[in-house]
């Protein structure tokens, strides 16, 4: 019994970044459960990003001494930063285990992290990879022992004499439990029991400073004991709140961004009983009935990596400056790296204002048909506050082969098409609009379809 | 404002940009009364207010903050003994004329130290244990407005300050780019069948209602704007670009009320004094140059602009030559006829701590029932739920 296109469709737009219709029809053949695991299975050994290395980038005042001005210093940072970027956005558009990135993409929002260090960054983003499918308690002791972290939430300031609690709040408010679940108390304590986790001057690694640590007794969520950072994680993995928090978020990213209470609450206890395999977790939401339903079809908002990517793989587009990648990812709000805060993106609705959207319907016929775009030139450093937007109109350097995909359409009619392109159909007035201009070509009107709002929709 | 008369406002708007220019009567006829501007600067990431007005006399400050402290030769007396950060020397002449105001103390009751709830309670003006979805001048636009672009934020981003329930401000970071993109045949020939029953309350509804916000908003202000040349020279910097546009935008005359810019790099945990007097003295300067050049175009007398952050820092440093996330802060207020000028209120009491955070004692929401009442002239009870009297110096 071959398998319905819209259900690969919707699968693929959540599993993964979206499919090409050629591919689409290969895998009709197949079950849906032999399609599920495909993509389960295609993800289970992944590749990990090695584009920077650590010689790559000297400590600051190593690159100091050897007579690199600060100037200088920053823009080597700069560009292996956006190498970086380049490399995993690379990474996504060709990838075959389309899941692991999906999934590292979650959590590289859900452990948002920004600092410059691009070596650091590169491999917090392997943490999440690692553990992508595995156990959350793991995954959350190697990113709160990872450098990237420990920079970015200060926690190599926190010793024993001055506590620094940065860590200890995020990790209760946004890694784990959520807010309105610990107490101003709760956050002091544990701060204390993560003193002396951080990173070593020379090797850059994470180190553990028994001489900054707070050895005493600490009271946290009403137990007392001589606590250290193990013991508060073990805490919160033991708190069933924590699987709650996740598997909200889960849900909001691979079925609904409107939840169903019944249905998060029974896939939280599911996660918590299965010690927080996120694997498992995964395989059950999908595997579950609703979750081909026609209200989880194209009811969630692109984030602008979804978006980006999808088209980028659905069109095989070839970029001959992925420059452009980068800054576009910037002007859709959302750069991968560069999240905007420790809470990261906020995402769904959030990503569409004005001027998103605008670009979000003009880049299908600049990235496939060469028409032109404004884009904002200068790319270096997006930290910066002095950064002046120069604007230059310019084709967008991109290639896209329209020859198979034309064949592989020929003779489709536009109805057809709107199904293969859109997760949501626009309503009938749209459709008769665009349908009413006759003199349109195959590829025109294909060029219409994905610039329409709906193609912002998964 | 419901629905159904949105779309007929806005697609009237939009309709009307349209039409050639001797068909446009009405753009003669309407000369309104000259428009109260409000311009907020946010201070993202929490500035440490004492290290801005400093507390120069009070021995405790530089017994808490033996590193980071700012000795006499890095300040400049104003009074009560409060001194000015000299990086912020530019703004002195306007405290010196009686256009600047600063409060002290200012903040909330159980106050949230992490920064994305706390922004989160300034721009919804929750109380601390309430959660809004939106924001006080997203509020005032459902309230007193009828149009996106009656609130500008100039940035590629909406803050929730300025998302309503019925009706959100306009992101402008460039109103040409803008203008161009809305301006297709494509954009035209959507908008053209779209009426309210396409916009229902999910996201594919949303997607439909921005295009419709967007581009009549866009149209109108390029429109407005585009005959404006203004030649004052701002500093190279992000704010002095952002103020620029915006006294751009007042000068074209649009109906557009609030306008709303952020400034970031102020979470200042480590190596504090120069990452703080980079951005405070780039705030300093560009803002100068705005109320200059606001001067000049003569519309100073119908600006107010409101300075805040999130929170500010703890009083004691840390032992990275930063501060941690504190509680209370500053505002300012920049405007021509403010009631109380200068510094209005009690310097802060570094004696009485609470957990070693400054205490509050003016809510930020009072000023902003002052702002909405006095300035915008609108019902402020409506937009701030929160129990407290307007603050009463504008």
């Amino acid at each position: 019994m071959p398998t319905p296109l819209s259900q690969i469709f919707h699968l693929y737009s959540r599993l993964g970044f979206g499919i090409s219709y050629a591919e689409a029809k290969l895998l009709q053949q197949k079950t849906l459960t032999e399609i599920v695991n495909n993509l389960i299975v295609s993800s289970s050994i992944p590749t990990y990003l090695n584009d920077i290395k650590k010689e790559d980038i000297p400590n600051r005042k190593d690159a100091m001494e050897e007579g690199m001005n600060k100037k200088e210093f920053q823009q080597l940072v700069n560009e292996k930063l956006q190498e970086l970027n380049i490399a995993w956005v690379k990474k996504i558009i060709s990838t075959k285990s389309n899941l692991v990135e999906k999934q590292t993409l979650f959590w590289h929002n859900h452990f948002a992290c920004r600092i410059r260090d691009p070596f650091a960054m590169q491999e917090l983003n392997n943490i999440h990879r690692k553990f992508a499918f595995g156990s959350f308690r793991d995954l959350l002791v190697e990113v709160s022992k990872s450098p990237a972290m420990i920079l970015y939430l200060n926690n190599q300031q926190n010793k024993k004499q001055h506590p620094n609690e940065n860590f200890a709040r995020e990790v209760m408010e946004l890694f784990t439990l959520g807010r309105g679940n610990y107490t101003e108390n709760d956050i002091k304590e544990a701060a204390r029991a993560f003193t002396g986790w951080t990173i070593n001057k020379d090797t850059r690694d994470f180190e553990f400073k028994e001489k900054q640590h707070d050895a005493d007794e600490k009271i946290i969520f009403n137990q007392k004991g001589n606590f250290g950072g193990e013991d508060v994680i073990n805490m919160l993995i033991s708190n069933k709140q924590t699987a709650y928090y996740i598997t909200k978020k889960m849900y909001k990213y691979y079925v609904n961004e409107t939840i169903n209470e019944e249905r998060v609450k029974q896939l939280a206890d599911f996660y918590y009983q299965n010690q927080y395999n996120t694997g498992a977790l995964i395989k059950k939401i999908v595997t579950s009935a609703w979750f081909f339903d026609g209200e989880n079809m194209g009811c969630n908002i692109k984030s602008p990596i979804d978006y980006l990517v999808g088209l980028s793989r659905q069109f095989s587009i070839t970029y001959s400056n992925y420059k452009l990648i980068f800054q576009l990812q910037r002007n859709l709000g959302m750069q991968l790296f560069f999240p905007p805060n420790v809470a990261g993106w906020p995402g769904g609705k959030l990503f569409i204002d004005s001027s998103t959207l605008l670009l979000r319907m003009k880049l299908p016929s600049a990235l496939l048909n060469n028409s032109e775009l404004e884009v904002a030139e200068k790319i270096d450093d997006p930290d910066d506050q002095a950064k002046e937007y120069i604007f230059t109109n310019k084709k967008l350097e991109t290639e896209v082969n329209w020859t198979p995909i034309l064949e592989e359409t020929k003779g489709l009619e536009f109805d057809k098409l709107l199904k293969i392109y859109l997760l949501k159909q626009p309503l009938l007035k749209v459709i008769n609009k665009i349908k009413s201009d006759t003199a349109l070509g195959q590829k025109e009107m294909i060029l219409k379809i994905v610039s329409l709002p709906e193609y912002s929709l998964a | 404002m419901n629905r159904r008369n949105f779309i007929k406002t806005s697609s009237l708007a939009s309709g009307y940009f349209m039409l050639p220019g001797f068909l446009k009567p009405l753009q003669n006829i309407v000369t309104l009364p000259a428009q109260k501007n409000l311009v907020v600067i946010q201070f993202s990431g929490g500035n440490d207010w004492l290290n801005t007005i400093v507390p120069f006399n009070n021995d405790l400050y530089f017994k808490k903050r033996p590193h980071i402290g700012l000795k006499n030769d890095k300040i400049t007396l104003l009074e009560k003994d409060l001194a000015l950060n000299n990086v912020l020397l530019p703004i002195k002449e306007f405290y010196d004329n009686g256009e600047l105001s600063i409060v002290n103390n200012v903040g909330y009751p159980n106050p949230d130290r992490s920064h994305f709830r706390s922004m989160d309670i300034w721009h919804t003006a929750s109380d601390s244990n309430q959660i809004l979805q939106s924001g006080w001048l997203g509020r005032y636009l459902d309230t007193s407005c009828k149009f996106s672009y009656e609130a500008i934020e100039v940035d590629n981003y909406l803050s929730l300050a300025l998302k309503g329930k019925t009706l959100n401000g306009l992101a402008v970071k460039n109103i040409n780019q803008l203008y161009k993109e809305v301006k297709t045949p494509y954009f035209n020939d959507l908008v053209s069948v779209i009426n309210d029953d396409i916009l229902s309350e999910d996201n594919q509804g949303y997607l439909y209602k921005t295009l419709i916000e967007t581009q009549s908003s866009v149209g109108y202000i390029y429109e407005k704007n585009k005959i404006i040349s203004n030649n004052f020279t701002y500093p190279n910097t992000e704010i002095g670009n952002q103020l620029k546009n915006i006294a751009n935008f007042i000068s074209s005359e649009i109906t557009t009320k609030v306008y709303y810019v952020s400034l970031g790099g102020f979470d200042t945990h480590a190596g504090q004094v120069d990452k703080q007097n980079k951005v405070l003295s780039q705030y300093a300067e560009a803002v100068a140059t705005f109320i200059k050049n606001l001067k000049e175009l003569n519309k100073w007398d119908d600006t107010l602009i409101f300075t805040f952050s999130e929170f500010g820092r703890r009083v004691e440093e840390n032992a990275s030559t930063g501060t941690d996330h504190g509680t209370a802060g500053n505002v300012f207020l920049f405007g021509k006829n403010l009631k109380k000028k200068g510094i209005v209120n009690q310097a802060p009491d570094l004696t009485n701590l609470d957990n070693g955070d400054l205490k509050y004692s003016v809510d930020f929401r009072s000023i902003y029932k002052d702002i909405l009442q006095n300035w915008l002239q609108t019902d402020a009870t409506k937009i701030v739920s929160a129990n407290v009297n307007p603050f009463d110096i504008i």
